[in-house]
């Protein structure tokens, strides 16, 4: 808290970390978080960038380190939805799967970089507002979720037809008598409503939790010579639980995304 | 925690990004993986093909040097049967030689003496004849007895 002389209280500290860059008009729906949509563009074209390139020089042959490393990335995506999803994967969503895995994984890894020494950084660069942590903005975990949401109505009347599709809604999964549709239909819809909240909360909890969690503990660093030796050694620690934290949330996410589109594609 | 246009924004992203990995990134790979798995498997096969064919030419190998060492074997015995044959044959003509050989003798033998014998015959004959000549120098005439002379010859 020491890298700006303005910010002199606990709450300050942490409402600085925590607002977006915004652009537009404030407390709009037109607002846009700049830092988020830079961080998470930038790192999904280094991420992707750097898999593509490796794959296009992907031989049959010895493969070189790289490309073993991106191998075993994809047999272990391709591992997972070979025992969710039955069907042809390769054609979307084993490679939409390694996308959300890859890109939710480096987007989570950002929690990593200590905030007071980036903030100081991009203070230094004239930006004074800038959230490193994609994942820890709703709006990304919202966006994502919300695409597999629309992902899985896609599938859902592509495999079933838009006829069955709607069959569906009413007659799952309490059967088909007309006097249980109602009940059918609001099962569904929670179902349909909960899904995408569920599936974008989680991620947005663990990361937004984590990025508090390393704030307070920043806070306390700066308090004195025990802080700052507890604060230290705690940051370490809960840094390398984050190592699990920002794995596991990704693997969830990618898990939950493969998960959805399957049951899209099959009946009750 | 505001929900905002960034929203919209990400999920535009997230399906360039989806669409890029479907489009660029896994065909390679899986292609790329497809045909190494293969390769192996067509190694494994082709390995499994040449112990299998190794194992065959093995056996037969092992069948013509059998083969090959009776017919040696039987060669060997042939020659051995001729070899004794040849022997025999000519320990039969060296027989028959020697024998045919010993007769000729024999038989030269035979002619010699009788030839001796004739020869001692008539000299007998000749003596005789000269010691009755002697003997009956007058009364006898050389003519008269020759047929009586020559039978007694005969006789000796």
């Amino acid at each position: 808290m020491e890298h700006e002389g303005t910010l002199s209280s606990p709450s300050q500290y942490i409402e600085h970390h925590l607002s977006f860059n915004t652009q537009g008009a404030e407390a709009s729906f037109w607002t846009i978080h700049i830092d988020t949509l830079v961080m998470s563009v930038i790192l999904g074209l280094i991420a992707m960038g750097l898999i593509w390139m490796v794959a296009k020089k992907a031989t049959a042959g010895v493969p070189s380190k790289a490309q073993a490393f991106v191998e075993l990335l994809f047999d272990f995506v391709d591992d997972q939805v070979k025992n969710i999803f039955h069907g042809d994967r390769h054609a979307f969503i084993a490679p939409a799967a390694l996308t959300v895995f890859v890109w939710v994984l480096v987007m989570n890894a950002m929690d990593f970089l200590p905030v007071d020494i980036m903030a100081s950084i991009y203070s230094f660069l004239g930006i004074h507002k800038w959230r490193s942590v994609p994942t820890s903005d709703v709006n990304t975990t919202f966006a994502l979720a919300l695409a597999v949401w629309f992902l899985m109505i896609y599938f859902g009347i592509k495999v079933k037809g838009l006829g069955g599709w709607l069959h569906e809604l009413y007659t799952a999964p309490f059967g088909a008598k007309i006097w249980v549709w109602p009940f059918n239909f609001l099962f569904n819809l929670i179902e349909y409503v909960s899904k995408p909240l569920s599936h974008s909360l989680r991620l947005f909890g663990n990361m937004y939790a984590g990025e508090v969690i390393f704030l307070l503990l920043g806070l306390w660093a700066a308090t004195g010579v025990s802080g700052l030796v507890f604060g230290a050694i705690l940051g370490a620690g809960w840094s390398i639980f984050h190592i699990l934290i920002v794995v596991l949330q990704a693997f969830i996410f990618m898990m939950l995304t493969v998960v959805y589109l399957a049951m899209a594609h099959e009946g009750h | 925690m505001n929900i905002n246009f960034t929203l919209i924004a990400q999920a535009i992203a997230f399906a360039i990004l989806i669409w890029f990995t479907v489009k660029f990134v896994w065909p390679p790979l899986l292609g790329a993986i497809e045909k190494r798995q293969k390769e192996i498997a067509d190694g494994l096969a082709a390995a499994q093909e040449g112990k299998a064919s190794l194992e065959i030419a093995e056996k037969k190998s092992a069948q013509s040097v059998g083969e090959a060492k009776q017919k040696a074997a039987e060669i060997i015995s042939q020659a051995e049967k001729r070899a004794s044959e040849l022997l025999e044959e000519a320990k039969h003509q060296a027989k028959a030689e020697g024998d045919r050989i010993v007769l000729g003798a024999k038989a030269e033998i035979n002619q010699e003496v009788n030839r001796a014998k004739e020869s001692l015959r008539a000299q007998v004959s000749t003596l005789a004849i000269a010691g009755a000549e002697k003997i009956l120098l007058k009364e006898i005439d050389k003519k008269t007895h020759s047929d009586m002379l020559n039978k007694l010859a005969k006789e000796l």
